[in-house]
């Protein structure tokens, strides 16, 4: 019962992590960007809520309605004001221009908000759980996080499949040179994915915040799991994300069931090891499309 | 062809080479008069930063493997140093090499997995593998876990302070000439063709039979080898260290990539003038860690796009200088000197011996 | 009425010069086939006029205003488009998404979906199918209708016969007269001279980036255009301007 249950928290985990993911993987469709900063973006955007939330008193659910706008804004400035002009086959650039900038977050952050670990408090709804069987519990934030990651993935699954935006992402994706002579303005599309990115990561940074504690320095774990999740699902595919995200919050939960030595648990360890077994096993994730 | 010859150096890189001799013997006799270590200790810090410079700067800049899991390779050092010396009684100095040896080993199965992953991936990839390695440390009783462990006089007993001093300063100054050595050898040899070619044009340089796998792969195992080396004489330094310190991103990758790429990446002598400035921003802002992360990275972030071969990248292009012969030229009646970084790239295959 | 004027063109690619001032002008309506041997700058010369490729030289006047440094996704709400060589179809669009983006400039005309249809019948029941799996002839229809969907005034079709089958090619040439009836002004460029002598009411010959032949098809002889196309020192090639 104790690993059922350890299966049924790691789903509600892997909502979470899935949330993180989207906007990696949207960015890496859309123009083949990996953003190495995505994890402090999450962070920023958790901490954005802090001042949001001690300037107005706003519920931290509430708060996405501000910071969710000023971190799309963000996105979008900074793709057309910067990460475009790293935007060539030579893939350094733009590993070190976010990778610099992420560690620019992390350091303004330590500045601005020291060391200290934060927390978003939601009121009692945190503790409230739904009481499943004697040995199992779903706690509300977990079970909403899972629903809104769901909700956000369908979303954009539904953008890109059904409306004139995501068609012209998969022309840029496919070819930018042609999709520019059907009048599509690439730099400015690749704009508009990299505020989507940046307000899916925004929220992700909020829901982690509310889960639980964070700190400036928690950045990099996040891009780490989110990566996980996208190569485990498989480059390219929305639901693969979602898959690869549950998969990984399951290896989290239950890897932190076995003995720990120094109270650490080993939860993130087995999570990085399922992604390598996936990674040697089926380099194209569980449902790729496309090999990188 | 005749009247024609191919040459790797010209005044300019001569001169460079002078001026790097008198520098290295400089160096080497600097503990026989800085007598107080005041020059040596601070200075052990800038060798070995040059030394992971370099061994960065032959993966991303030559090779295309953009690694931010290279404090993986460090960490191995450090705890292979602990390990020998502390727990198994091997001579420290001895275990400077088997620790350079260990990483080596090691990286082999982890390029088996991050191969498997391309440019921005391959880079989240190290990454992911790196923190595997740190939380093995944490976790595993046998290294200490979380606990800080130190390598104690026991069993660096059978050497002085003094001697002990001169000895790291003086392999940290190994590692940091040996290491732009190891990226001017590795240019001039059939590795060096090989991973420009691969640089130049992948799916050609597979035309021509050039084994891109293998290339990459060797010189994978040379930056390990030689970082984990690094990290060994790192602990030799500063004798005290946990797993979150030895399998620092921040220290031992990301200042490692800024100096790379502020001084240029894809040259030898970029990381010399990476490093440079990284001592100077260091005097400036002795106590504000945070501060000297925030300016070096938002200059490393602008390098990258407006100058992607950094300083030494604006040097070239204002004055033409090349220090350490690692391009080879044609000379000769009727060919005019090509501007380094030119487009007369193509001389280098035709005067390339076959072996 | 001269709805494109080229005056003094100069590009190529990096240290490579392709072209080498180049003058054209197309008359609205017509129907102009420019013409030469491979590499000598036809398809280089279509890709500027789209903006692919930057003019280094030189003046493109497209009704009346110099269009040469505009960025290549705004010619497109100008009245230009560029079916390129290859058909270069979007691959994760289905061949109705491939038709409808390119109405996505939002020129207005008599083209949509049905107009475009209609010309093109035989791709009505591929609408869902994804591109990639289409013939070559039916991939080169959706790309002419792709472009036809911006509504442009100046259609510039690149090498439509290339790699296709001779009847298959015959079938697309039949459709060609359509797109001039819908008000399009066509520039198109072709190896195959005898399908694109049919069709072209003017034509032009490059050779080695130079303009070495104009005229209409009935007005020069064959032995002038052979003459053009390869640059042979030809007696009769008197019209050669090179």
């Amino acid at each position: 019962m104790e690993w059922l249950n350890a299966i049924v928290q790691g789903i509600m985990l892997g909502g979470l992590f899935a949330l993180f993911a989207t906007g990696l993987s949207l960015a890496f469709g859309v123009m083949r960007f990996v953003n190495l900063a995505h994890g402090d973006l999450a962070i920023l955007g958790a901490f954005v809520a802090v001042s949001v939330i001690s300037a107005t008193g706003l519920n931290p659910f509430v708060s996405l309605v501000i910071v969710v706008p000023v971190m799309l804004a963000a996105g979008y400035a900074l793709q057309l004001g910067a990460f475009n002009f790293t935007i060539s086959p030579d893939p350094l650039p733009s590993i070190l221009v976010t990778f610099g900038l992420g560690i620019v977050i992390q350091n303004v952050l330590l500045e601005t908000y020291s060391a200290d670990s934060r927390g978003l408090d939601v009121g009692s709804i945190e503790i409230e759980s739904i009481r499943v069987t004697d040995a199992i519990a779903i706690g509300w934030i977990p079970l909403i996080t899972l629903v809104v990651a769901v909700a956000v993935l369908g979303a954009l699954q539904l953008v890109l499949s059904r409306t004139s935006l995501g068609r012209a992402f998969r022309a840029v994706s496919d070819d930018p040179p042609t999709a520019r002579l059907m009048g599509i303005n690439d730099r400015n599309l690749y704009a508009v994915a990299m505020g989507i990115a940046f307000a899916t990561v925004a929220v992700a940074g909020v829901f982690l915040g509310i889960r639980q504690s964070f700190g400036p320095l928690d950045g990099p774990a996040q891009l780490l799991y989110a990566f996980e999740a996208v190569v485990i699902g498989g480059l390219g595919s929305v639901w693969g994300t979602l898959v690869g995200g549950l998969l990984l919050g399951v290896a989290h939960t239950v890897g932190g069931q076995f003995e720990v030595t120094y109270g650490y648990g080993s939860g993130p360890l087995v999570g990085h090891l399922v992604f390598l077994v996936v990674l040697a096993t089926r380099p194209s994730g569980l449902l790729g499309r496309r090999a990188e | 062809m005749t009247g024609h010859r191919v040459t790797r150096s010209d005044r300019q890189s001569t001169a460079g080479l002078a001026v790097s001799a008198v520098l290295l013997v400089v160096l080497f006799l600097l503990p026989w008069w800085d007598s107080d270590g005041s020059l040596r200790v601070p200075l052990v810090a800038i060798l070995y930063y040059l030394a992971l410079a370099q061994m960065w700067n032959l993966l991303a800049g030559f090779a295309g493997l953009v690694s931010i899991g290279q404090q993986m390779f460090v960490g191995i050092g450090v705890y292979t140093l602990l390990s020998f010396a502390e727990d198994f009684g091997v001579d420290p100095y001895l275990s400077v090499l088997l620790a350079g040896l260990v990483a080596a080993v090691l990286s082999l199965p982890v390029a088996a997995f991050a191969f498997r992953l391309r440019g921005g991936y391959f880079a989240i990839g190290t990454w992911v593998i790196a923190e595997v390695f740190r939380l093995i440390a944490l976790e595993s009783d046998f290294l200490g876990g979380a606990n800080v462990r130190t390598l104690t006089r026991e069993s660096l007993g059978g050497y002085s302070l003094d001697t002990r001093n001169t000895v790291t300063y003086l392999m940290a100054l190994g590692l940091a000439a040996g290491a732009t050595a190891i990226v001017v050898l590795v240019l001039r040899s059939r590795l060096g063709l090989a991973l420009r070619s691969i640089r130049d044009n992948q799916e050609g340089a597979r035309g021509l039979g050039v084994s891109v796998g293998r290339a990459k792969l060797a010189v994978w195992v040379i930056s390990a080898f030689w970082t984990g080396m690094t990290g060994a004489v790192i602990l030799l330094h500063n004798p005290s260290t946990r797993a979150e310190s030895a399998f620092s991103v921040l220290r031992w990758t990301a200042l490692v990539v800024f100096i790379a790429i502020i001084g240029g990446v894809g040259s030898t002598t970029g990381p010399i003038i990476g490093v440079a400035i990284y001592w100077f921003v260091r005097e400036f802002l002795e106590d504000a860690e945070e501060w000297r992360f925030i300016i070096l990275g938002l200059i490393a972030a602008a390098m990258a796009i407006m100058a992607p071969r950094g300083i030494y990248g604006l040097l070239q292009k204002r004055w033409s200088v090349q220090f350490f012969p690692v391009r080879r030229k044609l000379v000769g009646p009727g060919v005019t000197g090509p501007a380094p970084g030119g487009p007369a790239q193509p001389v280098a295959g035709t005067g390339h011996p076959s072996a | 009425m001269t709805l494109l004027e080229v005056r003094g063109l100069d590009a190529g690619y990096g240290d490579f010069q392709a072209l080498f001032g180049i003058d054209v002008n197309v008359a609205e309506g017509e129907t102009l086939a420019m013409i030469g041997a491979n590499g000598a700058g036809k398809t280089t010369f279509l890709r500027v006029l789209a903006g692919q490729v930057p003019a280094w030289a030189g003046s493109i006047m497209f009704d009346g205003t110099d269009i040469a440094h505009v960025k290549a996704h705004r010619r497109v709400g100008l009245g230009i488009a560029l079916v390129p060589e290859g058909r270069m179809l979007f691959g994760s669009l289905t061949v109705r998404e491939n038709l409808i983006i390119g109405a996505h400039a939002g020129r207005a005309g008599r083209w949509n979906l049905d107009t475009v249809l209609d010309v093109f019948p035989l791709i009505r029941p591929l609408l869902d199918r994804p591109s990639h799996v289409l013939s070559g002839g039916e991939q080169q229809s959706v790309a002419i209708g792709r472009a036809l969907m911006s509504n442009p005034r100046l259609i510039l079709l690149d090498e439509v016969s290339l790699g296709l089958a001779p009847v298959v090619v015959k079938s697309l040439y039949e459709a060609l007269p359509a797109l001039s009836e819908g008000g399009a002004t066509v520039l198109l460029v072709e190896q195959d001279i005898g399908q694109a002598l049919e069709v072209a009411s003017r034509l032009v010959c490059l050779l080695e980036g130079r303009v070495s032949l104009e005229g209409k098809p009935d007005g020069v002889a064959r032995s002038d255009i052979t003459a053009a196309y390869f640059g042979l020192p030809a007696g009769s090639g008197s019209e050669a301007s090179s």
